[in-house]
């Protein structure tokens, strides 16, 4: 579970994240949505202690994130960034295989081994396993480093733009596999989306920030609406019901 | 295409053929008869393990340096390291001149230490943090102090001392006068020790704190590491430049920069191209010779314009 009491953070004069409180249960998948700036990176961030709150407190599977030890929380907390460089040379196996890092500090067992291959051949990874990050693809890049928090296997898991740089193949594909970790394993799945149609099909609830403050939440159905989404990104759109799920056009 | 490990695995065993190859060059050239046992006991062998411990302890410094840094042209002579430690052994010549050599060492790698760490602190606070310009704030931290010892050696008439640890220089090293770069050799183990820690600091601020290291403490383990070893280097066979820059880079584009694996390949190939320019030094204008540090100036300036070039070839 995850949640967070009135969680804040300024630069200088200005607020960013305003005073946002959430109660996200565990086992469900949730889906941030909202336009650039809206402050959903600096929401994630701060969850996943990346930055420091300036005010108000968040707490994973009831650990204060601020006061947790860092190793006992990267057991039950995995993130992914919006983005992700080519810091150092590692090949893609090396990356997935560092996500074993909390648990194995450094001495893979067979257990270990196995979450990196199954990482791995979930994201399509095994035939690039052995090339340097700079030499493939954004797309495959950043396959890899989902690949390495799935294999961090934690409970809870925020994911800052997922679907950056993926084909549809993927993208849907990335999708149907963190709805299975969230119904089959248990897991609790946050994702800032920009897509807002996968965002509908997929998400238990949604998550819709502006100008650094909720300004809703609930279930697709109450989200994905006409109204809600002028409110939130300021353009009209349309919702069709596609195959039982809402779909919004508003490409023209 | 191979994988890396069994490419990696070949390149250890040609890099350790080639390493023996110039040991026994080492032990082989220069000036004087080598039926004379003496000679070899108390020159010839002490210089070879300098050499070999200098080289392979500047090259793991320079990996550590460009990964905790993140930046593929930094090393302790590019990041004020190299500098401050030689402007601490200055200090603590004039304050304790009788200080045994350990704790000469120790005061320089403790201004080794300040100089990288006020080096990554102002690296921090820049905006624009681009390739190049990384390692041109740590030449000119490091001109800078280099200024400050300067104008001090020459206040006190400490310009020729200066001079010995300013260039790297292993034609004086006898029997009694290297031991302490064994301590480089501990040092190196220490570092791998670490190596899985260090290469996640490599990955980044945020990869590291997501996996629970504390980056703080990790890159304050680091860096110093690589102040140590560049301050023992430095009381002992003065300043190496470029081999913490040319050796990692080349390293890196064949093995990558997971230090589990690459840094006995990074220590080997140190040693290597120090063993490589000492001998190309006393060949040169045999029976004269010329510094191993001048030597390597031109050696490894050379290879790393290949590189540069290479890199940025290779690269978007
Ligand atoms: N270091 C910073 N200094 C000042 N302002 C910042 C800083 N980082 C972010 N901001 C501001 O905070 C606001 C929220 O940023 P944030 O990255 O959280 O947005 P976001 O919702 O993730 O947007 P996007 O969809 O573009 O990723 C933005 O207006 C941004 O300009
Ligand atoms: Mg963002």
């Amino acid at each position: 579970m995850i949640e967070t009491q009135d969680l804040t953070r300024r630069y200088g004069d200005t607020v960013v994240v305003d005073g946002v409180s959430l109660r996200l249960p565990a086992r469900s998948f949730v889906s941030i949505i909202g336009a650039n700036g809206a402050g959903k990176s600096s929401l994630l961030s701060m969850v996943s202690r990346l930055l420091p709150a300036s005010a108000g407190r968040a707490f994973v599977d009831g650990l204060d994130v601020a006061a947790t030890p860092g190793d006992v929380l990267a057991r039950r907390l995995g993130i992914l960034r919006q983005e992700n460089g080519i810091a150092a040379r590692v090949t893609i196996r090396d990356l997935v295989a560092f996500g074993r890092y909390p648990h194995a500090k450094g001495r893979l067992t067979a257990a270990d081994r196995a979450h990196v291959a199954d990482a791995l051949a979930f994201l399509d990874l095994e035939p690039l396993a052995d090339r340097f990050l700079d030499e493939v693809s954004g797309g495959q890049r950043q396959r890899a480093h989902i690949a390495m928090v799935l294999a961090q296997d934690t409970d809870c898991i925020l994911l800052d733009e997922p679907l950056n740089n993926l084909d549809m193949r993927h993208a849907a594909g990335m999708m149907g596999l963190l709805r299975r970790a969230v119904d089959e394993r248990g897991r609790t799945i946050v994702a800032v989306l920009h897509d807002i149609n996968f965002a509908s099909c997929y998400s238990d609830r949604i998550v819709a920030m502006r100008d650094g403050k909720v300004v809703a939440v609930g279930p697709p159905e109450e989200i994905v609406t006409e109204a809600v989404l002028r409110e939130v990104y300021g353009i009209e759109v349309e919702v069709v019901l596609v195959r039982g799920y809402r779909t919004v056009f508003f490409y023209r | 295409m191979r994988r890396p490990s069994a490419r990696g695995a070949g390149y250890a065993l040609l890099a350790l053929l080639a390493l023996s190859a110039l040991a026994a060059a080492s032990l082989l050239v220069g000036v004087g008869d080598l039926r004379d046992a003496e000679i070899l006991a108390v020159s010839r062998v002490p210089r070879t393990l300098a050499l070999i411990l200098a080289g392979a302890g500047m090259a793991v410094a320079g990996v550590i340096m460009q990964l905790v840094a993140q930046n593929r042209f930094v090393e302790p002579s590019t990041a004020g390291t190299a500098d401050s430690a030689t402007l601490g052994m200055l200090l603590v010549t004039l304050l304790a001149p009788d200080a045994p050599v350990v704790v000469k060492m120790l005061a320089a790698a403790a201004t080794a230490l300040a100089g990288t760490a006020l080096f990554l602190r102002v690296l921090r606070a820049m905006p624009l943090r681009e390739r190049l310009t990384v390692p041109l704030v740590g030449i000119m931290l490091g001109g800078v102090v280099g200024a400050a010892s300067t104008f001090i050696a020459y206040r006190t008439d400490m310009l020729q001392f200066l001079g010995t640890w300013q260039a790297g220089d292993v034609s004086t090293v006898l029997r009694g006068r290297y031991e302490l770069l064994w301590l480089s050799a501990v040092l190196t183990f220490l570092a791998y020790a670490m190596a899985d820690r260090i290469t996640i600091a490599g990955l980044g601020r945020d990869a590291s704190v997501n996996l629970g290291l504390d980056y703080r403490r990790v890159v304050a383990l680091a860096i110093a590491l690589v102040a140590s070893i560049t301050a023992v280097t430095i009381a002992t066979a003065g300043t190496i430049p470029f081999v913490g820059l040319v050796v990692p880079n080349l390293v890196s584009l064949v093995a990558g920069d997971t230090l589990r694996r690459s840094l006995p390949l990074v220590a080997g190939a140190g040693a290597g191209l120090l063993l490589l320019c000492d001998v190309l030094g006393r060949l040169i204008r045999y029976p004269f010779e010329i510094p191993v540090g001048t030597v390597m100036g031109v050696v490894g300036g050379g290879l790393f314009l290949v590189l540069l070039l290479r890199r940025d070839a290779g690269r978007a």
